[in-house]
């Protein structure tokens, strides 16, 4: 029997999911998160979930982890200071930034810039300079370089970047004042950018590098703690951490680069949906995670999910590589106004949050939310089954009709309506984003819905984007554990390389792809990962010369050596006409390399539910009442944990589970699967006007896989 | 005047539930983002693709702007082309006065599409960016002595660029065989193309989606909730029996005279809201006239005005029948066919510090300094002589960032800049594509105008030279400040000198081209910084100190905040308290305006011994300007 442990710490709750590799049998058990040290609450729920499955903690292999210990630094504030060395001439790099004001044409009236992450007090700039070839133009003056330093060590820094111009060309200097730090500051930890991104781009290298500083100690202290506890704990499993691209680290190379760890959390949702939706046969994604104040989006195609080069949390955007997730500022307490000059209905940018929270909480609460206007439609029932918390219907009844006076409708329900199909409109638009604007056709993916509010919205963004079935997986809340529990290691190594393509050759190009690729395969040998069982990859970004963005080409073992740039290069125009619907008779240009090293995933058999019939009459609990397409219809009300494989409920339903809820609307059906997942698609298609020609042509599109 | 081949549209649907209103309105809204970041991701010229100086629209069937950023009037447009237009046309011009100024000078190319749907026109969008190069007499086509358009580069009259959907090659390449640097110019005109192409298909999907009927009927809607927005803002905030009155200035042009005099009074009138620029100063012979279009302007005055109040509004034309824009024919801001517009990059700064100083007279909330309003120029160009490109040519061009100035939220960021979406170039980007090295990118301190809200710091950029060739500059600012308010100072002005490789100094003009620059010289460009805001002798005298720490400010410059610091950096209180007390005294109430000068004569008197640079003469008189 081998055992491996999904943990993810979420702001409320952690899920800690123990699975059988070989049976898939599972057991999980939900503790509340402890946020002053959330090693606490891991801990608890490992020896749960250890006590439930009777077994010893040390007959588990691996703890995988997702955790958010370096987002919520940057969320709260609370990293650590941070001593900045740049070049002389470029203290300013981060007051400067890229000198960008959002909000249109007036924003900068009102537009409060935010304070450097490494503020310009502790930031010090040194003799020395190399150009973007490498070359050094002015050596470094190390006893300048020692005195800017010993001012740092005055100012009690509790971490460094050193992020010299062009060191993506030229390391020698940066590397250098690492060792000269040492010297000074020995105990404090070091970010080089040419280790963290070596990349052109100052701002972005220097910025990202700040930000690794910034989250490196508290992330460094809690991985190191908790740890050792597991030791501790009888536990000799290898703790592996969920990164932003959804791979899976060492401790030792994730405390080296937890700028890298920013989205784990995002991450994990979607390694589950990815996990959930292939059970089901479903590999061409979109995953739609909506939780209380915002919605992550993010696109899966052959089971992989988009890579974006970008991560943005809160203020912050950093160049680390993660699961290209979007995210809009809407969810459940996203509260709907009427501003008096335009009379129009606005859902959000504010929110509710979890205090004083949704009107319906009787928290205190008085302003409108999508939770209550889903709750002034009957979607959320007041009593949920299991659930611990009843909500006060009177209350954002009272809420929702606010907005019906100010609009002149003519009572909540429809003023509830209009709440509902606005915020369903701005996660179409964010589900566009990672689609359309892309270049791929929702019509040719699945929707994966999860996250406290996702699986309500669901069914009414299927149809808005004409993408089904949708799915709702079993336990969503549990997904993200799900994720942490089968995915596999992977290590990147990626380099800055600018040259045109007639001025580099074939041969150049494939012997840094190998260096790049022993490289990122050293981290996995020093996890122990055989390298039989490690794949490589490779990208790389070409623009036409010229240029600002790069378009990233996949290219795999049997594409290096010969004619390796004229293979990217077709490759790269035909993904600019599909991006763009043009592509140029211009010279291409490399501009970074990049590898990855993967170790094979684990395979995690899923647990099955019990066969039974279409009829889902055994779970049928009640009927309640629902307001949908402007009139009241009586709606059958489904206990999840009760419902058998292969029962198939008919829309209009309300299908309620401990940690959420799912609305299958009138004229659509959700299927129960193997695993549990709901697959809703629209019934007799040709009936249902938004829904014409949709549902057959994506069974056509993906009933073969 | 076109012929527009399109079937009937079908009737506008007769009512639209408001519900359905919000959402084509964010629909709309995400067609227009669509559009700059098709055309950020493609373009090649770093102008558009890094510092984005671009704008798109979308229009109804009528013409009339429903979502964007600009004035062009499709109707005028339409009525100076000769020919039909159909499905699959593209039409386009860099012909300032073939279009009333939608776009004001050649460099700006101008895309222009109908939006089918079975048949018939359903709409249009439109977008323009700024060419890097246009041909014509020095590199970046913006020439400070020239007198007519003519010396500007190519001049594209409205023409179609694609027939039902076939590329006109022969006009485009005898377009681009006038320009120096054809495959930006080529790359930049596709990309605005696939932008305006992708707001077509979005429009068709929303047609499809709701029906054309409903989507027509929706962008009535639209059009008259911003009418009635503005209809109530100008009733409740301008006030009713008042002329209100500003003065702002373009500094020189280029060819010795200035500065000019820019001047708008605003009143209301039967309910509509008048702005009137009679009293600006007649046209210049020079290039730095800014034919500015009426609705343009009435668009950045609705901007600022009702984005206060519903920042999620979309903007659109429906408000302008209630403002009425006058222009003297023959003045600064329209001038006549066919004067020089090149460089009319100033002017269209400098309204912007026009609108936030006559509005901001009698509302608070939009009380600004004067700040960077402006987008100056660098070009550096020429041939590599040595290495794997000797013999190629090369050539830049950078827009330069500044102080924003010093806002009732707040201080103003150091080196930015307030045109929406502009970004810098990254330094370590310019030195892989151009014989140059950066220096130094600093902010400079002191150059913010000292407030309670201190204005931003302009910018000293240095590049050193790799290659000889010749520079090109164009800012402004350099001989009046950018004023400061409510007891606000006005911020430091701009200036750029050139260190030889053997050792002697150069004070530049503001506005200059041809400038030969040898291996091994060093330019430093350093712009302007905002204005403040509030008195300075409130300023907490903490942050003072700080800023001091932080290179912002130098300790020399913290008197001016009547702060005094002890050798450690720490504030001293009591020699502050005593000093503030002695300045109050001395300055007296504080002045709403504060332009840092009484007259311009007095002005004048100073600029040599303060700049370096002789004083700008007064412009000739109306009769001696070019004709």
């Amino acid at each position: 029997m081998t055992y491996r442990l999904g943990v993810d710490v979420g702001g409320t709750f952690t899920d800690v999911l123990l699975i059988e590799e070989t049976t898939g049998e599972t057991f999980r058990v939900k503790t509340p998160s402890t946020p002053h040290d959330q090693s606490e609450g891991v801990l608890e729920g490992i020896r749960k979930v250890c006590a439930l499955g009777g077994i010893s903690p040390s007959a588990i292999d691996h703890l995988l982890h997702g955790t958010t210990v370096a987002t919520n630094a940057i969320l709260e504030g609370k990293g650590s200071k941070v001593g900045l060395v740049t070049t002389d001439g470029f203290r300013q790099v981060l007051q400067v930034a890229r000198s960008f004001v959002p909000g249109g044409l007036a924003g900068w009236i009102t537009w409060p810039k935010p304070t450097p992450l490494a503020h310009l007090e502790d930031t010090v700039e040194i003799p020395e300079r190399v150009d973007t070839r490498g070359n050094v133009l002015r050596p470094l003056d190390e006893e300048a370089t020692r005195r800017a330093l010993q001012h740092l060590a005055s100012r009690q820094v509790e971490a460094i970047t050193v992020a010299l111009v062009n060191s993506f060309a030229n390391s020698d200097h940066e590397r250098r004042v690492g060792e000269i730090i040492s010297e000074i500051m020995p105990d404090v930890p070091v970010s080089l950018s040419c280790d963290i991104l070596p990349e052109i781009r100052e701002y972005e290298r220097t910025i990202t590098t700040v930000a690794n500083s910034y989250v490196s100690p508290v992330v460094g202290r809690y991985l190191r703690s908790l740890e050792d506890q597991l030791l501790h704990g009888g536990l000799g499993a290898k703790l592996r951490v969920l990164r932003s691209d959804g791979g899976l680290a060492g401790v030792a190379t994730a405390s080296e680069a937890p700028v890298s760890l920013l989205m784990s959390g995002p991450a994990g949702g979607v390694a589950g949906a990815v996990w959930a939706a292939a059970q089901a046969g479903y590999t061409n994604l979109l995953t739609f995670d909506m939780g209380g104040t915002s919605t992550d989006v993010a696109l899966v195609q052959a089971g992989k999910p988009r890579i974006g080069r970008e991560t943005t949390v809160g203020d912050l955007t950093v160049r680390a590589s993660s699961v290209d997730v979007r995210t809009v500022g809407a969810g459940g307490g996203s509260i709907a106004h009427v501003p008096q000059l335009t009379k129009a209905l606005r859902v959000g940018p504010q929110s509710a949050g979890a205090e004083p929270g949704p009107a319906c909480y009787a928290k205190g609460g008085v302003e409108p939310t999508v939770t209550d206007a889903n709750v002034v439609l009957g979607y959320l029932p007041p009593a949920l089954i299991g659930g611990e918390m009843t909500l006060d219907a009177a209350a954002a009844e009272a809420a929702v009709a606010g907005i019906a006076d100010a609009m002149g409708l003519p009572d909540a329900k429809t003023a509830a309506a209009g709440i509902v199909d606005i915020v369903n409109e701005n996660m179409f638009g964010a589900l566009r984003l990672v689609s359309v604007q892309q270049g791929y056709d929702p019509r040719d993916f699945a929707l994966v819905a999860f996250g406290g509010a996702g699986p309500l919205h669901a069914n009414a963004l299927g149809k808005l984007m004409g993408s089904w079935p949708v799915i709702v997986p079993p336990s969503p809340g549990v997904l993200c554990a799900y994720g942490d529990a089968t995915t596999s290691l992977r290590n990147e190594s990626a380099r800055t390389f600018i040259r045109r393509f007639n001025e580099t050759s074939d041969g150049e190009v494939t012997a840094l792809l190998a260096t790049l690729a022993t490289e990122a395969q050293s981290a996995l040998d020093a996890e122990g990962v055989e390298r039989s069982a490690q794949t490589v990859s490779w990208q790389v970004d070409v623009r036409y010369m010229g240029q600002g963005f790069e378009v990233p080409v996949d290219v795999d073992a049997s594409q290096v050596g010969d004619g390796l740039l004229a293979s990217v290069a077709s490759r790269f125009d035909a993904e600019h006409e599909r991006l763009f619907m043009f592509a140029l008779d211009t010279e291409h240009e490399v501009v970074n390399l990049r590898a990855v090293a993967q170790a094979r995933a684990a395979h995690v058999k899923a647990p099955t539910l019990s066969v039974g019939g279409p009829d889902p009459a055994g779970a049928r609990t009640a009927t309640t009442t629902v307001w949908v397409q402007g009139h009241e219809q009586q709606a059958g009300l489904y206990d999840r944990s009760l419902l058998k494989a292969g029962n198939v409920v008919a829309g209009p339903a309300v299908i309620v589970e401990m940690d959420s809820t799912t609305l299958v609307l009138p004229g659509h059906a959700a299927t129960v699967d193997a695993i549990g997942n709901l697959l809703i698609r629209p019934v007799e298609p040709g009936t249902l006007d938004a829904d014409k020609h949709l549902s057959t042509q994506t069974e056509a599109h993906q009933g073969d896989r | 005047m076109a012929t527009i081949l399109t079937s009937k549209p079908p009737a506008k649907a007769e009512s639209v539930d408001p519900v359905t209103v919000d959402i084509i309105e964010n629909a709309l809204r995400n067609a227009r983002a669509e559009m700059d970041a098709v055309l950020f991701r493609t373009a090649m010229s770093p102008g558009i693709r890094e510092q984005h100086d671009e704008f798109p629209l979308i229009a109804n069937p009528e013409g009339l702007m429903v979502v964007g950023q600009f004035g062009l009037s499709i109707p005028a447009f339409l009525d100076g082309f000769n020919g039909t237009v159909e499905e699959g046309d593209i039409l386009f011009t860099s012909d300032p006065y073939a279009c009333g100024g939608a776009i004001s000078h050649a460099n700006d190319w101008l895309i222009l599409l109908p939006i089918y749907v079975d048949g018939a026109v359903v709409g249009w969008a439109a977008q323009f960016g700024h060419m890097t190069d246009v041909g014509g007499k020095v590199p970046g086509s913006l020439p400070t002595d020239a007198t007519s358009i003519f010396e500007e580069g190519v001049l594209v009259p409205p023409v179609k660029l694609y027939r039902k959907g076939e590329l006109n090659s022969e006009v485009l390449n005898l377009i681009l065989n006038q320009v120096r640097m054809k495959d930006w110019n080529r790359s930049d005109l596709n990309a605005l193309v696939a932008a305006c192409r992708n707001a077509g298909r979005r429009i068709q999907e929303l047609c499809a989606r709701f029906g054309t009927d409903m989507y027509l009927a929706t962008l009535d809607m639209l059009l008259q909730r911003n009418y009635d927005a503005m209809k109530t803002l100008i009733e409740t905030t301008i006030p009713a029996d008042e002329v209100l009155d500003f003065t702002d200035y373009v500094c020189d042009d280029g060819m010795g005279f200035g500065p000019y005099k820019i001047h708008c009074s605003m009143w209301r009138e039967d309910g509509k809201l008048i702005l009137d620029f009679a009293g600006t100063d007649p046209q210049s012979a020079g290039s730095i006239n800014y034919y500015l279009n009426e609705s343009l302007y009435k668009m950045f005055f609705g901007t600022y005005m009702i984005s206060v109040f519903d920042p999620q509004i979309l903007w659109n034309d429906g408000f302008y029948p209630l403002v009425d824009v006058r222009i003297p024919e023959g003045c600064l801001l329209k001038p006549r066919y066919p004067a020089a517009l090149s460089c009319r990059t100033h002017g269209l700064g400098r309204i912007f510090d026009m609108l936030t100083g006559l509005l901001g007279q009698r509302q608070p909330e939009f009380l600004c300094a004067a700040g960077f309003s402006s987008s100056p120029h660098l070009m550096y160009s020429g041939y590599y002589s040595q290495g794997e490109r000797a013999g190629e040519w090369f050539q830049l061009y950078q827009i330069g960032f500044g102080g924003i100035p010093g806002r009732p939220f707040g201080d103003g960021p150091d080196g930015y800049s307030l045109w929406p979406s502009f970004t810098n170039v990254p330094n370590e980007f310019l030195e892989s594509y151009f014989p140059l090295v950066i220096e130094r990118y600093e902010t400079v301190a002191d150059s913010g105008g000292p407030g309670f809200y201190r204005g931003g710091n302009g910018i000293d950029v240095a590049y050193r030279f790799l290659e000889a060739g010749q520079v090109s500059i164009h800012d402004d600012r350099w001989f009046t400040y950018p004023w400061g308010v409510n007891g606000g100072l006005p911020g430091g002005r701009s200036r750029k000198w050139i260190e030889r490789a053997d050792g002697t100094k150069e004070t530049l003009p503001s506005k200059c081209d041809r400038v030969h620059v040898a291996r091994g010289d060093l330019l430093h460009y350093v712009t302007w910084g905002g204005g403040g805001w509030g008195d300075p002798y409130d300023r907490d005298p903490s942050l003072v100190a700080k800023e001091v720490e932080q290179g912002l400010v130098s300790a020399q410059g913290a008197l001016r905040y009547g702060v005094v610091l002890d050798s450690h950096g720490g504030v001293d209180t009591e020699a502050t308290v005593a000093l503030r007390e002695r300045l109050r005294g001395e300055r007296g109430p504080v002045k709403l305006f504060d332009r840092g000068f009484d007259t311009i004569e007095e002005l004048r008197e100073r600029c040599l011994a303060e700049t370096g640079l002789p004083a700008p003469q007064p412009p000739p008189t109306p009769a001696a300007a070019a004709r």
